[in-house]
């Protein structure tokens, strides 16, 4: 049975909207790659080692997402462009919770 | 006419480089050429993840298929490359057609080294760096099943963390006194082999590989001379740089395409990045990496050289690994004169061991320790100097040390 996909909206900085269907499980950051979504580098495919796949996530699902691990925690002190929402869209898994999440991509990653 | 480039590899660095000649506003037409039947994929999860079957194959594309055609880069795949004519500036492919080239770019990796042993061609060895490897890998991968693994470095322990936990009897030969003796330091050796031996695999140190018997596919090893039952042997004994094709070329190659900071060859339309290279490291000698942090930045390097915009290469190294339900993390190339400083308790199984080399870090390798991982990388980028008994004291944070 193909998993169930769920809806994200990226937004790039200057304010393009795209809004793609996610498969359950694959991190967000997966789902731009896929789905060719300018603004989310992913240099190194997920391993959470180079924190070029930062986005921004919309107050109203801040408080639905799992907390930041250890890992996500340090990389995002270090990552350029940091706001108290920023997050690692290769550390958050795609699932029926998050359907229809919104996520701001910052102007650049690097 | 606009420039255009061709690019021998379709691997990481071959993906990252068609990233970024587009990024660095590279507009010509580009090329990729990969021996292998698919895209440019990731390798690191085929020995974790997707041999453990907990990642399916589109997870492992680099790019969605589309990506190519959006960003101008042609695909050629299942093709090996066969020549290349400076001369003519082309390169010349197995099945015949050339493809002319005012910059070319060699992503072409590493291949497995092969035992040599008598028997090693016996049905049943195994490697393990593709994707087919891996297929052909798990079909025999199942519980209750012998598997007897030649090498103990970060493949062949990966593959023995996935098979204690299958199922399988996993007994890993190793020819050296500890595991992963080229990579990291004997404190971290010490503790994996812990690690390993309560996962139930059995560890043979100092122990090489004589031979592997059986009637017409793999029965025993012998090792040390004894005989071993297994009925899956899987050898992980390092990778050599693929660089036949520049060495007919004329390049230079010392074990690795040798390139300069800028990751260009000694040919001026000829560039070279990842696992096939030899380059002058931070250090300031020649050195030969072998991950995917070289094939990503030394890439990025190539790029912006070929875009016009070179900047010198000098990206601090860094390695990880997963194991059970450790992940291992380095940054920086330590040196056996290090002097080795541990933060935090083995036995917590969350720890780092720091190298300082004239009292500045050179490197950190972390297990389950993000912070010493991220925090110690950078004090590597700064070489920075830090006393011992700092480094060690756990009532300090890492983010006080920078």
């Amino acid at each position: 049975m193909p998993a169930a996909k769920y809806k994200v909206t990226y937004i790039e900085d200057g304010g393009k909207a795209h809004t793609v269907e996610v498969a359950e499980g694959w991190s967000l950051m997966e789902g731009a790659v896929k789905h060719l979504i300018p603004g989310i580098d992913a240099d190194c495919g997920g391993a959470c080692a180079c924190a070029t796949c930062q986005v921004y996530v919309a107050p109203e699902w801040e408080a639905k997402l799992p907390p930041k691990s250890d890992m996500e925690e340090t990389m995002l002190d270090f990552a350029p462009e940091v706001r108290p929402n920023s997050r690692l869209s290769c550390q958050l898994r795609m699932s029926a919770a998050l359907d229809g999440i919104v996520l701001n991509l910052p102007k650049s990653q690097h | 006419m606009p420039e255009n480039i061709v690019i021998i590899g379709a691997g990481q660095a071959g993906a990252q480089a068609v990233q970024s000649l587009r990024a660095d506003g590279f507009t010509g037409p580009i090329t990729m050429v990969g021996d292998e039947a698919y895209p440019p994929y990731q390798r690191p999860p085929l020995s974790k993840a997707y041999l453990l079957g907990s990642f399916e194959r589109p997870r492992l594309f680099l790019k969605a298929d589309a990506y190519y055609a959006e960003a101008g880069c042609e695909l050629i795949l299942n093709t090996p490359a066969a020549a290349i004519h400076r001369g003519e500036r082309q390169v010349e492919l197995a099945d015949g057609r050339r493809l002319a080239y005012d910059k070319l770019l060699l992503t072409t990796g590493a291949r497995v080294r092969k035992l040599t042993c008598p028997g090693a061609d016996l049905p049943g060895v195994h490697y393990l760096k593709t994707i087919a490897d891996v297929n052909g890998l798990q079909e025999v991968f199942q519980a209750g099943k012998r598997i007897a693994i030649v090498g103990g470095g970060y493949i062949g322990l990966e593959v023995a963390a996935v098979g204690a936990k299958r199922g399988l009897e996993v007994t890993v030969f190793e020819a050296m006194d500890r595991l992963m003796a080229r990579a990291v330091s004997p404190q971290l050796s010490a503790f994996f082999a812990a690690e390993h031996e309560k996962a139930g695999v059995k560890l043979k140190l100092r122990t090489g590989v004589e031979a592997i018997e059986g009637n017409d596919r793999v029965e025993r090893v012998i090792a040390g001379g004894q005989a071993y039952d297994a009925d899956i042997v899987l050898v992980g004994i390092g990778v050599v740089p693929c660089d036949e094709l520049a060495v007919r070329a004329g390049l230079a190659s010392e074990d690795g395409i040798v390139v300069d900071q800028n990751a260009r060859t000694g040919d001026p339309h000829i560039w070279a990045a990842g696992d096939c290279t030899r380059h002058v490291g931070r250090e300031g000698h020649y050195i030969r990496l072998e991950c995917v942090q070289n094939a990503i930045d030394q890439a990025k390097h190539a790029a912006l050289a070929m875009a016009g915009k070179a900047r010198t290469y000098s990206e601090v190294p860094w390695f990880w690994s997963d194991q059970y339900d450790l992940k291992l993390q380095i940054a920086g190339l330590a040196r056996p004169s290090d002097r080795l400083v541990l933060r935090g308790d083995p036995a917590s199984r969350k720890f780092a061991v720091f190298h300082l080399r004239d009292g500045a870090v050179a490197a950190v390798e972390a297990v389950n320790a993000a912070p010493e991982y991220m925090i110690g990388k950078r004090l590597v980028a700064e070489g920075k100097k830090i006393a011992a008994e700092t480094l060690a004291d756990t009532s300090i944070s890492m983010k006080q040390m920078v």
